[in-house]
């Protein structure tokens, strides 16, 4: 009972990672119809925020400590962050300390202005373009991108923790009067938090002027353009928020996994697979097939199931995703006609 | 000549002349000189060349003309390698079963796969696709070790004793055809140029060139007719009363044999299998080697495929002790600048170097590198002609319906 | 003006003798005319440091070229030296090999099989390489190993750790200074048992591909023969991510060690995964829980950050070393770089030179000389104590530091703190135990 619990929160955790990754680019894959190759280095740029935001504050100047010594044998160079200089040495390490969730506020206008960027610069000349163009430009744009970052920061994972208060664990059986389940707090807060901006995104979609417009321009472009309303312009702000939804999810995941310049990479066709399974053009679909994804993936890792089928947790996900896609046509929540060509 | 028309005639003529002088096209330079860096006609990636070559000729066949893109192809080809590495490890050394194997063997793979993805379309099918190949991945990593090796793959021991060959006590078994040696080479020595024709090369050439005019075939075809028909309208056609479906699925299954094929040759050059040979990146390369040589076209795909293997052989080996060598001429400061310039983009930065160059096609030559070779063509010809070039001048990729719409 | 014995590519490049050409039969590119594959025949050498430049293992691959590159200089006589000078053979002066300069081409093996085989063929094939050497993981080792063993070159491992290079896949020209999944669990067990006792449970994690096996095999073995029980093994994707659903399952167990087979991204995630869910926090059978990791590669660790502290686990050497050997390469790495060397970059170095002074020793290129110079070597002053080139294997047998996790490191190099060295003769196996052959060596002609 409690290993079925504990899995099924692992599944939700796992799930929103997934499905906030799926979400952004269901937006510009399943309804734009721009085949984004480059979504997943989006999401490994939103973990590069947090490290950037914790390697800027913690720019330092080096004190010469002449009491201890370098692996060389020369007096010891110890760095100190310029934020003990401000603000003394205990709020100075809590600011760094708490970068991470500072990272949220600094890595929305840039993930967003990165999102402008690409879809003003680049994808806006290939909506009309055929897919396999639109493949090979977002590829070679991915490739790129993480390369930069692996010129800059190497190719080795970069650990970027948690704030304190959130690194441990607590009992939540306790919470619902069973033993022994034990919980990390950030994942609990990654939980939580996705399923905020996922409210958001279908709060924003469905309630908002702007949402149904966009709504309507998903449905009929041209109908839309003839209306007089600037469609373009629309399109360009959902590619910033897929971009922002892709950051989010990284800057948030930036504790649970220590950032790397490949994560992207890793996460990208899976992601695909997500979408795909969610149904293209559905937002729901999307975030239903992230979550289900996600608590399957962790059911088939216990031991007990291994046991069973040895191998089963290599291939759970791509196995699944070949069962819905055969028994529903469009996968899960699939609009008719959404890149079936 | 063939069956072929004029035009297609003269293609496979050049393709036929350039595969057999490629250890001479490829090697311009000098051997010692500074330049010889760029040679690129040793044996081994010469039979890169052609076998990747191969491998998207066959990707291109289902792609370009179905339109259909398969994001699994890779496991084909390692489906076949492993049939092939099988087949000398327990049968015979020489490497016409090996690959007979292989053909049969992805043949056989892409029938299951093909006939289950091919009942849904568009990026349902990718995906799908997608799927078998990461599971046959997954798998051969892991659990199928006693079969497929694993991590380290399987590769010819001294403990292989096949039973058409005697080897000595000891001795590793090589690959051959009747007895000759696929890695003997011939040199041949003029001035300072150095040029080595490798017996496997020019094997493996033999089966591009049918390979490639088999695709010409294809393409001219009534049945290629056919898959441009499902390309352009499904419905229309199915409308007219006739089932895409056992089009689209020999399509497929060509497809994968030709993969197979380019495994099977991959052993037969280098007798050694992975696993990484099927993960979604070694898909994902072949896709581009199509697109970015230009999808549908004849020889598109085959540029392709040469324009990645070079970079990923040639580009990463440059180092920045070659760059201080070629710029040793200039003064200390502006040699130092000039190194640190270029650094980010070989070596280590090789995928640098390669992403940017799918970019800058994809903008500027909408059609591929064929298109490229078609604008050349055309400026050459001054203003006469409009159309012309090598590619495959009935087909040029259509405009795709915005997904919107 | 034919002459096969000039059809040399080394000859070419360094005279550039024009000559019409003759074709020639060749296997590799050793002619008829050489007794060997890529003889030198000029004034200079050309080694083939094939390491990973992309992919997840870069970092490491760098390291490995950094010391490639300072062990060139070294040969060549630039540099203070370095293990030269410490090592106990003394045919290495500076001049290169044999008298000839070393130069050196690089490539980039992507940490597949494939690519590293593809990289190390151009190397044989174009650039004339004589010796191949590097590598990050051993599926890339096999492999190059056995096209090593086909054209007729050196194969000098990098970093490789699964009992399989010496193992069942072992051949006559390849050789391995790096320890290995036995050496690792035989050094670790009685440290473990030290410290964490003979009554405990263990609940593996295993990374599902073949080095995860034999380092579960190992420390499996050596820890239940000191009394410890094995709850589960468990096998973990390579290309998994999230450690999550695999680490739960542990809680619900009554494990009191959590082992963890995993290495580079792997462990990173997996130790760090562990950490988030209190498990070293927490109590089982009135013991604190305690996790392993097997193989420690401290590039890597820094991944992990304040979650290695005080974990143990076993590495092939490491910079804080105090013999002179070690010193000598941390000063001249040190120097050259700004950093401590990674014990990839010892590996890569001390490889370099040892086929080196074996060339000097054999007086000879020839593969099969060089082997038989290794064979049976025994030096010291390389960092890791006496140390013995196993003629049977092709092993190096040498002590196997077991380390921990700092509590307070005074820089970003300074994770791990040696806790023994454990003595060479306490990881010593039998050659036969993991089968395969060596064969006979492959001079190539």
């Amino acid at each position: 009972m409690e290993a079925i619990i504990l899995q099924i929160l692992n599944g939700l955790d796992k799930g929103s990672a997934y499905a906030l990754i799926a979400l952004g680019l269901t937006l510009i894959f399943g309804t734009l119809g721009v085949v984004n190759f480059a979504h997943g280095a989006l999401f490994m740029i939103g973990a590069f925020c947090a490290v950037i935001l914790q390697r800027l504050l913690s720019l330092s100047h080096q004190v010469v400590d002449e009491t201890r010594t370098d692996f060389l044998g020369n007096p010891l160079k110890v760095d100190v962050p310029y934020v003990y200089d401000w603000f003394g040495e205990a709020a100075g390490q809590a600011i760094i300390n708490w970068s991470v969730p500072l990272a949220i506020v600094f890595s929305i206008p840039v993930m967003v202005a990165a999102g402008f960027a690409m879809e003003r610069g680049l994808i806006k000349y290939f909506y009309k373009r055929p897919h396999a163009d639109q493949i090979l430009v977002t590829f070679g744009l991915a490739i790129v991108l993480q390369e930069i970052i692996k010129y800059f920061f190497g190719a080795n994972p970069i650990p970027t923790p948690a704030p304190p208060a959130f690194t441990g664990s607590f009992d939540f059986g306790a919470l619902i009067g069973l033993e022994n389940i034990i919980y990390p707090y950030w994942r609990l807060v990654y939980f939580l938090f996705s399923m905020a901006i996922i409210t958001a995104v279908f709060g924003f979609l469905q309630f908002t002027t702007f949402g149904m417009v966009v709504r309507a321009g998903m449905a009929d472009r041209e109908t839309v353009g003839l209306l007089g309303i600037n469609i373009d312009k629309r399109f360009t702000i959902m590619f910033g928020l897929a971009a922002a939804v892709a950051g989010l999810a990284g800057v948030m995941y930036a504790p649970i996994n220590s950032p790397n310049y490949h994560m992207g990479m890793d996460f990208l066709v899976l992601s695909f697979v997500v979408v795909v399974v969610g149904g293209m053009g559905s937002l729901p679909g999307a975030v239903l097939a992230g979550f289900l994804l996600g608590i399957l993936e962790s059911f088939a890792s216990l031991p007990q199931v291994i046991d069973i089928i040895p191998g089963i947790n290599q291939i759970i996900i791509y196995l699944v995703a070949i069962v819905i896609l055969l028994t529903r046509p469009r996968g899960l929540m699939g609009r008719k006609g959404v890149m079936e060509e | 000549m063939l069956g072929l028309n004029s035009k297609d005639t003269s293609l496979l003529l050049v393709v036929a002349a350039l595969t057999m002088l490629a250890p001479f096209i490829l090697n311009p330079f000098p051997e010692g000189s500074e330049l010889a860096q760029f040679n690129a006609g040793y044996p081994d990636l010469m039979q890169r060349f052609v076998i990747f070559g191969i491998f998207a000729i066959g990707f291109n066949i289902l792609f370009g003309l179905t339109g259909y893109l398969s994001f699994g192809h890779a496991a084909f080809l390692g489906v076949g390698s492993y049939g092939a590495i099988w087949m000398m490890k327990l049968v015979t050394l020489n490497v016409i079963p090996a690959i007979i194997m292989a053909v049969i063997f992805a043949g056989l793979f892409a029938v299951v796969v093909g006939y289950i993805s091919l009942r849904r379309s568009g990026i349902y099918f990718s995906i799908l696709t997608l799927a078998f190949a990461q599971m046959s991945y997954a798998l051969a990593y892991s659990v199928l070790t006693p079969i497929t090796g694993g991590e380290t793959g399987l590769q010819l021991k001294s403990t292989d004793n096949p039973i058409f060959n005697n080897l000595a006590e000891g001795e590793i078994g090589r690959a051959s055809l009747f007895g000759m040696d696929m890695r003997t080479s011939f040199e041949l020595e003029a001035g300072a140029w150095l040029f080595t024709f490798n017996v496997g090369y020019y094997i493996a050439a033999v089966f591009m060139l049918l390979a490639f005019y088999m695709s010409i075939r294809i393409f001219r075809s009534p049945f290629g007719m056919m898959l441009r028909a499902v390309k352009s309208n499904q419905n229309r056609l199915s409308y007219t009363g006739l089932n895409a479906k056992p089009y689209t699925l020999a399509a497929f299954v060509i497809s994968g044999m030709y993969a197979g094929l380019a495994g099977g040759l991959l052993v037969a050059m280098d007798t050694q299998v992975g696993p990484e040979r099927m993960f979604w990146t070694a898909s994902g390369e072949v896709v581009l080697m199509t697109i970015l040589g230009g999808a549908g076209t004849l020889i598109g795909p085959v540029l392709g495929a040469g324009m990645i293997k070079y970079m990923e052989n040639i580009i990463s080996k440059i180092n920045d002790n070659i760059l201080h060598q070629w710029f040793a001429w200039m003064p200390d400061g502006l040699e130092d600048f000039t190194v640190f310039l270029i650094h980010p983009f070989i070596g280590k930065g090789w995928h640098l170097t390669l992403g940017i160059v799918f970019m800058l096609v994809v903008i500027f030559l909408p059609g591929g590198l064929v298109e490229g070779g078609q604008r050349i063509g055309r400026m050459l010809k001054g203003r006469k002609k409009t159309s012309g070039g090598d590619g495959d001048p009935e087909h040029h990729p259509k405009p795709a319906p915005h997904v919107a719409e | 003006m034919s002459n096969t014995s000039l059809t040399r590519r080394g000859l070419l490049k360094s005279s550039a003798v024009a000559g019409a050409g003759l074709a020639v039969p060749t296997i590799f590119t050793a002619s008829s005319a050489s007794a060997f594959t890529n003889e030198p025949t000029g004034g200079s050498v050309t080694l083939g440091f094939n390491v990973p430049q992309s992919g997840p293992y870069a970092d490491e691959g760098a390291d490995e070229l950094r010391a490639y590159e300072l062990a060139v200089e070294h040969l060549n006589g630039g540099g203070d030296g370095g293990m030269i000078n410490t090592f106990s053979s003394k045919t290495l002066d500076g001049t290169g090999i044999l008298g000839k300069k070393v130069e050196y081409v690089t490539g980039d093996t992507q940490t597949k099989s494939d690519a590293a085989r593809a990289s190390a063929k151009s190397m044989i094939e174009k650039d004339g390489a004589i010796m191949i050497t590097g590598g990050s993981s051993s599926g890339v080792a096999v492999a190059v190993q056995a096209l090593c063993q086909e054209a007729g070159v050196i194969f000098m491992a990098g970093l490789t750790h699964s009992n399989d290079t010496t193992g069942k896949d072992k051949k006559a020209n390849g050789f391995r200074h790096f320890f290995n999944s036995y050496m690792s669990g035989a050094a670790l067990a009685p440290i473990l048992q030290a410290n964490y006792g003979s009554d405990r449970k263990a609940y593996h994690l295993t990374a599902d591909y073949n080095w995860g096996y034999t380092t579960e095999e190992a420390v499996r073995t050596s820890t239940e023969a000191v009394g410890w029980e094995t709850v589960a093994a468990v096998k973990t994707p390579l290309t998994q991510t999230d450690f999550s659903s695999y680490i739960a399952p542990v809680l619900q167990t009554d494990a009191d060690v959590l082992v963890l087979n995993h290495y580079g991204g792997n462990m990173v995630n997996s130790l760090t995964n562990a950490v988030q869910f209190g498990l070293r926090d927490k109590l089982v059978n009135g013991k604190n829980f305690e996790i392993v990791v097997p193989l420690y590669s401290r590039l890597m660790a820094r991944g992990a950050g304040a979650n290695v502290k005080g974990i143990f686990g076993s590495t092939n050497w490491h910079w804080s070393l105090q013999d002179e050997g070690s010193q000598a390469f941390v000063r001249s790495f040190g120097t050259k770089y700004g950093f401590p060397p990674s014990q990839a970059a010892h590996t890569c170095y001390v490889q370099a030179l040892l086929y080196a002074d074996a060339v000097n020793r054999a007086g000879s290129f020839n593969p099969c000389a060089v082997g038989e110079a290794l064979e049976g070597f025994e030096f010291d002053g390389m960092g890791n104590g006496p140390t013995l080139y196993r003629a049977e294997d092709h092993q190096c047998f040498k002590d196997v530091l077991v380390v921990k996790g700092k509590e307070n490191p005074t820089s970003e190099f300074d994770l791990l703190e040696i806790v023994e060295i454990t003595p060479v003769s306490q990881v010593t196996y039998d050659a036969s135990i993991f089968g395969g052959e060596l064969g006979a060596c492959n001079p190539g002609a």
